[in-house]
């Protein structure tokens, strides 16, 4: 085990967030009382409840999108683009003005360590709403045909591993377009979601334009099936987005659909080690591997298997596990009591099926939900843990010999969200990316987002992107061509 | 002097570059618009379907990896090709659609057309769909559209040849292989674009064309695990949303029918291509 410095403690401090001892839904810029019964939202890193949360019914669901329609009919649709656009800038403003406190809430809320609410989540959400604020009045440039139209209001289910980003990759270009939103985040992590309902507001948002209902799988359900929703999008499980897209058939919703991955990060025998294990490390730890297009199926070139899998578990013995709160944590709590079984009923699969389980020595809290950080090695194609998402931080080991191998095995998966690619030649680079399967691919780094940069699926991973031009497209009706 | 007693056709699908029977056997009786006999249609059944997905798989390697250029060239061979049948498509059109033989000649212009307008979109659609996108970081980043994979297309009922040409060629000229039902009640400018598609240089299996019935291949079409995309166009009205349903199992995507078939002869846009696109972006760091 690699010796560690002794660090001190350097909790980031929660006073700047004042959690309410109950929320209800907002709902036509105000908060009202849901009609279901209140949950409560905890912490998972100390299973203390953090707040009582109101559940839409769908009656709340009913006024919601009652009130999105209004404010697209009346003020939102009417508005001059310019215009929409100066909300849009307002609203990235005042996030980045509350980072801080966005980014301890989430913490709180999600479990996931300070700095990547603070240095991923919150700066990328403002960078959202920054980039599409731009796009609100020159929608006709942005190759949808000259006069492309929102679809008017847009259901919105996110889910619980980037709640407030998620929802900056909805209501953005939502908004931007000129369409307005009812959005339901997911049941375990509703609260940066309500701050920024807060933060429209502040922003003086035209009531209705955005609308949060909070609640579980049913108020998802009333969100999309609503008659008087236009255009759905949700990000979560490929199961539930199944069940989704069988909902919307012979309907006029329009449906974008982000799913699960699981995605090969292709080592060969060329690649810079040691920035490839820091790329393993990033593609497969980051958020505790609650990420849809985390790196969970590692392929190394079989040559340097011993040489990788000998770096990575001396580089993962050094990471920090623990209070998300603390600026040197690494990795911080499994997001609920029922991931956290899923992770150990899958690891334990692995192991039954004959892959060989690692983990570091490592103190985990006595409260709250952990998984450290785990490598599988001896894994073949056909194990569960290398074809399951397991959605946490277990990483399964394979090899290959050529490349038309580690494209074959990478290509082996009924998803196709993400993959990456490590080598030194350029050539090898574009030619194996040319070839998987998937709609992102890193080369030489991972887990990198921009709002500038598509993002989204190949097969059951989903349809539709995310960002970019091309993004935009999702909550366009483009005219012509 | 006698008359010559006509060759009466028993056509076959077109299936893996190849022309075979239907596994069934079963074949159906083709008549014009008014009840004549024009000839004999083979009647797919869901193993010539099941047969034709694996005919579009196996191509869509080496249909999608062909360059642009290539793809193109090849896409302007099959209006060539069909220019050199013109008169026949005119006949068939005229027949099936009880179309005057001036119109019928109007619709087989504007399908002919209607592929070399397809032809030269392969080389663009990159250029034109495609990003550089200038994320904030030292990175390399470019997004490229890439064809979805095997796309099962139910063809316009009405529209025989326009309509057909007007839904295959856009999901080729994306890089995609197809699985085609044609119409069930005028199949046979379908057939005979078969055979320019055979002798076009497009490869075995890009295109599989199955005469029969959409309300029976649909279903198994639509939930086929080894199909990526389905196209509603010629579903029947009353069956499209059960093959959307159908289509969720795996996530396919789905182009839905039109509230009613379209006029044909209307400048297409990118409408038809895009559904059957996917956006590959690829991020590289830069740095020395």
């Amino acid at each position: 085990m690699t010796q560690l410095f002794e660090y001190a403690p350097a909790p980031e401090s929660r006073s700047i967030v004042d959690v309410a001892p109950s929320y209800g839904l907002f709902v036509d810029g105000e908060f009202v009382d849901g009609s279901g019964e209140p949950m409560k939202t905890v912490n998972p890193a100390t299973e203390e409840v953090l707040s009582e949360v109101a559940v839409g019914t769908d009656a709340d669901v009913d006024r919601a999108v009652r009130a999105a329609r209004r404010a697209f009919t009346r003020v939102w649709g009417p508005m001059r683009p310019a215009d929409r656009g100066k909300y849009l800038f307002r609203i990235a403003r005042l996030l980045q003005e509350r980072a801080r406190e966005f980014a301890v809430l989430e913490s709180l809320d999600n479990g996931k360590p300070i700095r990547e609410s603070r240095d991923v989540d919150v700066p990328l959400a403002a960078a959202h709403f920054f980039y599409h604020a731009g796009w609100a009045d020159k929608l006709e440039y942005a190759g949808h045909g000259p006069d492309p139209r929102p679809h008017g209001v847009a259901g919105q289910v996110i889910p619980w591993n980037f709640p407030l980003l998620m929802l900056a990759w909805k209501v953005a270009p939502a908004l931007a377009t000129g369409n307005t939103v009812v959005l339901k985040p997911a049941e375990t992590t509703p609260l940066t979601a309500l701050l920024f309902a807060e933060v429209c507001r502040q922003a003086d948002l035209p009531p209705g334009v955005v609308n949060v209902v909070t609640g579980a799988g049913e108020t998802g359900r009333a969100v999309v099936e609503h008659a008087d929703v236009d255009k759905v999008a949700f990000t979560g499980s490929t199961e539930v987005g199944r069940s989704i897209a069988r909902a919307v058939a012979g309907t006029r919703k329009v449906l974008t659909l982000e799913l699960g991955g699981k995605a090969a990060n292709i080592v060969f025998d060329d690649a810079p080690i040691d920035q490839a294990v820091e790329g393993i490390v990033r593609g497969i730890f980051f958020n505790q591997g609650h990420v849809c297009c985390a790196g969970s199926r590692l392929l190394v070139q079989e040559n340097v298997h011993d040489e990788v899998v000998a770096s990575l578990q001396r580089r993962i013995g050094t990471l920090r596990v623990g209070d998300p709160l603390d600026k040197n944590t690494d990795i911080g709590a499994i997001n609920s009591a029922e991931q956290l079984a899923r992770i150990r009923e899958l690891s334990e699969i692995g192991e039954a099926e004959g892959a060989h389980r690692w983990q570091p020595a490592c103190d985990l809290p006595d409260r709250g939900y952990w998984f450290p950080p785990t490598v599988f090695t001896d894994v073949s194609p056909a194990h569960r843990i290398a074809r399951d998402e397991v959605f946490g931080p277990v990483l399964s080991v394979l090899t290959f010999r050529t490349p038309d191998e580690a494209v074959a095995k990478a290509n082996n998966s009924t998803y196709g969200l993400s993959a990456g690619v490590w080598t030194e030649k350029g050539s090898r680079i574009l030619a194996i990316t040319d070839r998987l399967r998937a709609g992102v691919v890193w080369a030489n780094t991972f887990n990198q987002f921009d709002p500038t940069s598509p993002f989204g699926g190949y097969k059951q991973s989903g349809y539709g992107r995310e960002g970019g031009r091309q993004g935009l497209a999702a909550y366009l009706r483009s005219t012509h061509p | 002097m006698s008359e010559r007693l006509a060759v009466r056709k028993t056509f076959k699908l077109y299936l893996g570059g190849a022309f075979p029977r239907s596994e069934s056997g079963r074949t159906y009786a083709v008549t014009d618009h008014r009840g004549g006999f024009l000839a004999n249609a083979a009647h797919a059944s869901r193993k010539d379907a099941r047969d034709a997905v694996v005919a579009a798989r196996a191509a869509f390697g080496t249909w999608s990896r062909a360059t642009a250029y290539n793809r193109g060239q090849v896409l302007y061979r099959v209006a060539e090709v069909m220019e050199g049948r013109h008169a026949q498509f005119c006949e068939e059109v005229a027949a099936g659609e009880g179309l005057s033989a001036g119109r019928a000649r109007a619709a087989v212009d504007a399908a002919v057309d209607r592929w070399v307008w397809y032809a030269g979109w392969t080389d663009k659609l990159a250029a034109v769909l495609g990003s550089a996108n200038p994320v904030a970081g030292p990175f390399f980043d470019f997004s490229l559209p890439e064809p979805t994979g095997v796309v099962a297309v139910l063809a316009p009922q009405r529209s025989s040849l326009l309509g057909l040409v007007s839904v295959l060629a856009p999901v080729l000229a994306s890089g995609n292989t197809a699985v085609v039902v044609t119409s069930r009640e005028r199949p046979l400018p379908a057939v005979t674009l078969g055979e320019v598609l055979a002798t076009s240089d497009v490869p075995g299996g890009v295109v599989n064309l199955l005469t029969g019935d959409a309300a029976e291949l649909g279903p198994w079409l639509a939930e086929h695990d080894d199909v990526d995309a389905v196209d509603l166009t010629g579903a029947p009205p009353a069956q499209a949303m059960e093959l959307e349903r159908l289509a969720a199992g795996s996530i396919k995507r789905v182009l839905r029918p039109p509230a009613e078939e379209p006029d044909w002869s209307a400048d297409p846009g990118l409408s038809r291509m895009t559904p059957f696109l996917e956006t590959k972006t690829v991020w590289h760091p830069k740095g020395v």
